[in-house]
């Protein structure tokens, strides 16, 4: 935490990033009732997210995550880093791999890290993430524009 | 059975007003065990300049992604939604979603393409608020896949 956070201006300066800067990582775990609870909060009931029965009778190797859901957590290394999450100008992902989220009470861990790849224009940077689970990337082309105090 | 064609360009009305309620707001950054306080505390927005407490970036989709089911299940255009899976999703900004927000979504199909029997559609969704002021402007790419043989 910096000292600047706390009258809520933008923890990071556009000044002090350059290409490369890597944003400080961070692990998401994801179980069941995590899924539970994000179908309710986001109004996505596919039973492909909590009824496993039906998730293999679609080809699934068993329930998997909302492509939503794993898109929420990897914005959160960017709007952790900016403090604001409001100065997120774009985002977007491509989903690529699902999460798959087993019933043996662990579940998964998604696993972002980010890095500036690219400074831009009007105090902006894009932030490159890297979002992995089980040794696998899960999302592709997933990139945040962000702008800097 | 490849999409018809000439719904690409074709818009669908707004849809009804959405009121963004900070419960809501809440509910959702739980869901994804999003401490910030900007979501939850009104004067931790108000520090950042927010009018009242923001979403967090994804929240808009839930209200994009029924606007976008209003256009697929649109019979004319002969989507199977029971094969559809999410390919790519896109946001592109003006402000964030806050708290008492009236949202409507105007969809438009971009594109509709047919690659190794996928039928591959993009929408775009345009989020106004209640005085007509622009929000954000969601992308959603859905695939349609391939029926299995026989």
């Amino acid at each position: 935490m910096t000292a600047n956070s706390v009258n809520g201006s933008a923890k990071i300066s556009y000044a002090d990033v350059e290409v490369g800067t890597e944003l400080p990582a961070q692990t998401f775990p994801v179980t069941r009732a995590t899924l539970v609870q994000y179908a309710g909060a986001s109004g996505d009931f596919n039973p492909i997210h909590w009824n496993e029965k039906f998730a293999v009778e679609v080809g699934l190797p068993d329930v998997i995550a909302h492509g939503m859901f794993t898109m929420a957590e990897a914005i959160r290394v960017v709007t952790d880093w900016v403090g604001d999450p409001g100065a997120v100008v774009e985002y977007g992902v491509r989903f690529t791999r699902p999460v798959v989220v087993p019933n043996d009470g662990q579940g998964a861990t998604i696993e972002v890290s980010g890095k500036v790849g690219a400074k831009l224009d009007d105090n902006t940077v894009r932030v490159d993430l890297l979002a992995m689970c089980a040794g696998q990337k899960v999302l592709g082309m997933s990139r945040a524009v962000v702008r800097l105090g | 059975m490849a999409l018809d064609q000439s719904f690409v360009g074709r818009s669908y009305p707004p849809t009804e007003p959405y009121e963004v309620g900070r419960e809501k707001i809440r509910e959702f950054a739980e869901a994804v065990g999003d401490t910030n306080p900007v979501y939850t505390d009104p004067e931790a927005a108000k520090a950042f300049g927010h009018a009242d407490v923001i979403a967090p970036p994804t929240f808009v989709f839930a209200i994009t992604f029924k606007a976008a089911g209003d256009v697929v299940a649109d019979p004319g255009l002969g989507l199977d939604y029971s094969r559809v899976v999410h390919g790519d999703q896109k946001f592109a900004y003006v402000r964030p979603v806050r708290a008492g927000d009236r949202l409507t979504v105007t969809s438009t199909i971009e594109a509709i393409k047919s690659l190794a029997g996928n039928e591959i559609i993009d929408i775009r969704g345009e989020v106004h608020d209640e005085s007509g002021e622009h929000v954000v402007t969601a992308w959603t790419k859905l695939v349609a896949r391939a029926a299995e043989e026989g």
